[in-house]
């Protein structure tokens, strides 16, 4: 790199310029870029693969899809606080976990036809929804608010603690099940559609999914988004140029937590049960897992993650029971070796943030 | 009544300072950890679990638990100096959150492997026979033995880890690691040498923790991950990287923790009908050190003995 360049002979000058030239070219091109082909296949699968197997009658791997798409969907609010905005939460199974009980809890009381707290429960999704994006809001804006005035390895240990809290009140209050959890006998209803058929249920989730992707990338378009990765990158510029990095961060801490939330919310309901495994720090790690493995700070990249994990965990649990073991080596593979992870792989080049 | 409730609080004190010691033993190995190397280390209770299922196999087959005791901490340090060798190593320069991930795949390759060896059935270790008896406690209720040579234990190796920090070569060379890296290594310390030995320290302290409290509790594969929760804890309330921190902290979350879970729904049964006083009370304590962290960190966000960020 420091060598004059005089000492170029003529015949090799020509060809930085070509391969520049061939670089522009594919920068021009986005449509038939690489990441774009990725990213459309990605999304082909996701959507093909439950279809075909609707029609073969199989509904197990239609519940199957709905439950990647779930866990991609939390891993993209999980994605947007570590990989767009460099907060490494690792209690992000806080948020998970009580928009799971906020269906469970709902169904449950709409079930026993009881209040709570003065309101009916209800079994409609819509209000489910709303009532969970909101009280994940408010408890990751008390999280966040306390947590975010710190940093570093604070940050990762006190979002750790905070969820840890959350799940040792989820396992010793014993009005919603304690450590046994609660069941969803049946599953919550949306006016107009029937839930209980596994497809219609799968693509409730994915245009959840779908939603949220173009929730995060609209955020990371905007002004709030270039705001975001300054104060990533470089706070102290940030705060230079007149914006107040911790509002910012705060507000895509809420934002994540809710995405998040919103996906716990479908996955108590996939699963007809809610328990405080949900709320584990396990499962905060195991978001963590898949937004690193499918390439942090990318838009497609918790989708490949979340392919990726709910695949080795169908594919290595059938062969044993100790797959975990492998998943740990796997990752650590990754980690050490593999640092832009299945997209990074798969797509090249720079992360979307 | 007043005598019964005197004894109770003596002896949940007592219970509080037995935690307390123990979350010492595995706060002070992180906080070295992260002090000397700047790393998170979220596989320390992994060598807690190993330090208590070598005892308890040691224990079986030698009818020793002496011998036990000791196999566990030995094991625990190699275990620690061949993870560091092998794979800590690598991430010294990385970011916190490779550390995180790659110390978060070393609890599942762990857990799982000790999972495929032994079983998910607990190990049985009992405390050694000299120590099984009890003694009165003022007010009359009786104490065992073994859990106030927990807390002597503690405080001895709280002791010796001072002086060996304070006192000798090797704490020096660890006192100049945590307040300049580069500077020591300059200065023709061999630093990856003196990191194994800080790494497999850490490991020791906390399969000490394991073999001792494995003698109360089952022995069973998971069990290092509440006590390295609380052990968090316990080092944001001290302040990352001061010994002096963890000591404070571990007593404090330790008291407050065993107090609260004792107390607690009694006192809450003073204002509520019993039966929610019970519920609300155990569901409250065990909030209850989260908020003592919170409130701490709203004050000094830095914990109470910050060493250094």
């Amino acid at each position: 790199m420091t060598k004059p360049t005089h000492t170029h002979t003529p015949t090799h000058s020509p060809s930085p310029a070509s391969s520049s030239a061939a670089s522009a070219r594919t920068d021009a091109a986005p449509w038939l870029s690489r990441r774009r082909l990725v990213h459309v296949a990605l999304l082909a699968l996701t959507l093909l693969a439950p279809l075909a197997a609707h029609l073969l009658g199989e509904s197990y791997y239609v519940n199957l899809a709905s439950r990647v798409v779930l866990v991609a969907m939390a891993a993209v609010g999980l994605n947007l606080a570590i990989g767009f905005g460099g907060m490494i939460s690792f209690g992000h199974a806080a948020y998970f976990g009580l928009g799971g009980y906020v269906a469970g809890i709902s169904a449950y009381h709409a079930f026993e036809g009881s209040m709570i707290l003065g309101l009916p429960g209800s079994d409609n999704m819509l209000v489910i929804w709303l009532a969970a994006v909101l009280l994940c809001g408010l408890l990751a804006l008390v999280i966040g608010a306390v947590s975010l005035r710190t940093s570093g390895v604070y940050f990762i240990m006190i979002t750790l603690a905070f969820a840890q809290m959350v799940y040792y009140f989820a396992n010793s209050w014993p009005a919603y099940g304690g450590e046994d959890g609660l069941p969803i006998y049946l599953r919550n209803g949306l006016p107009g559609v029937n839930t209980r058929d596994p497809l219609s249920f799968f693509l409730i989730c994915f245009t959840g999914l779908m939603l949220a992707m173009a929730l995060v990338s609209r955020l990371m378009g905007s002004r709030f988004g270039a705001a975001l990765t300054m104060s990533r990158l470089n706070a102290t510029r940030l705060a230079t140029a007149g914006i107040s990095p911790l509002p910012i961060r705060l507000v895509a801490f809420v934002i994540s937590a809710m995405i998040t939330g919103l996906a716990g919310a479908l996955y108590a309901d996939l699963n007809g049960f809610v328990s405080p495994a949900m709320l584990s720090w396990h499962l905060s790690g195991e978001l963590m897992v898949i937004v690193i493995l499918g390439g942090v700070g990318r838009l497609y990249g918790p989708l490949a993650g979340a392919l990726l994990f709910v695949m080795m965990e169908t594919l290595l649990g059938g062969l044993t029971e100790y797959w975990q073991l492998f998943l740990g080596l796997v990752l650590l593979g990754v980690v050490l070796f593999a640092k832009q992870g299945v997209m990074g792989w798969l797509a090249g080049g720079q992360q979307d943030g | 009544m007043p005598d019964v409730s005197v004894s109770l609080l003596i002896e949940q004190l007592i219970n509080g300072l037995q935690l307390g010691t123990m979350l010492f033993l595995m706060a002070s190995g992180l906080t070295l950890v992260f002090g000397v190397m700047g790393l998170i280390n979220l596989a320390h209770g992994s060598f807690y679990m190993v330090g208590a299922y070598v005892t308890a196999l040691v224990t079986a087959a030698t009818g020793s638990f002496l011998l036990g005791l000791g196999a566990g901490v030995l094991a625990a340090a190699a275990a620690g100096a061949i993870v560091e060798l092998v794979v800590i190593r690598r991430l010294y320069r990385r970011q916190h959150l490779d550390q995180v991930l790659a110390t978060f795949a070393l609890i599942l390759v762990f857990s799982e492997g000790t999972r495929w060896l032994f079983g998910s059935s607990p190990l049985w270790l009992s405390p050694p026979e000299a120590l099984s008896g009890s003694v009165a406690l003022p007010g009359g209720s009786r104490y065992p033995v073994y859990r106030l040579m927990i807390i002597a234990v503690g405080v001895g190796v709280a002791a010796a880890l001072y002086l060996l920090i304070a006192h000798t070569r090797l704490g020096m060379r660890i006192r100049a690691g945590e307040s300049d890296r580069e500077m020591i290594g300059a200065l023709g310390v061999n630093i990856q040498r003196l990191y194994t030995l800080v790494f497999a320290l850490g490991a020791a302290l906390a399969g000490l923790a394991g073999s001792l409290v494995g003698a109360l509790q089952s022995v069973q594969v998971g069990m290092g991950e509440p006590v390295l929760i609380l052990a968090f804890v316990v080092i944001v309330i001290g302040g990352i990287g001061s010994i002096k921190g963890a000591l404070l902290g571990a007593l404090l979350v330790g008291l407050v923790d065993t107090l609260g879970r004792a107390l607690l729904p009694a006192l809450l049964a003073q204002f509520m009908p019993p039966a929610d006083a019970a519920g609300t009370g155990t569901a409250l304590a065990a909030m209850l050190i989260y908020l003592l962290m919170a409130v701490i960190l709203a004050v000094k966000p830095t914990g109470l003995f910050a060493a250094h960020d």
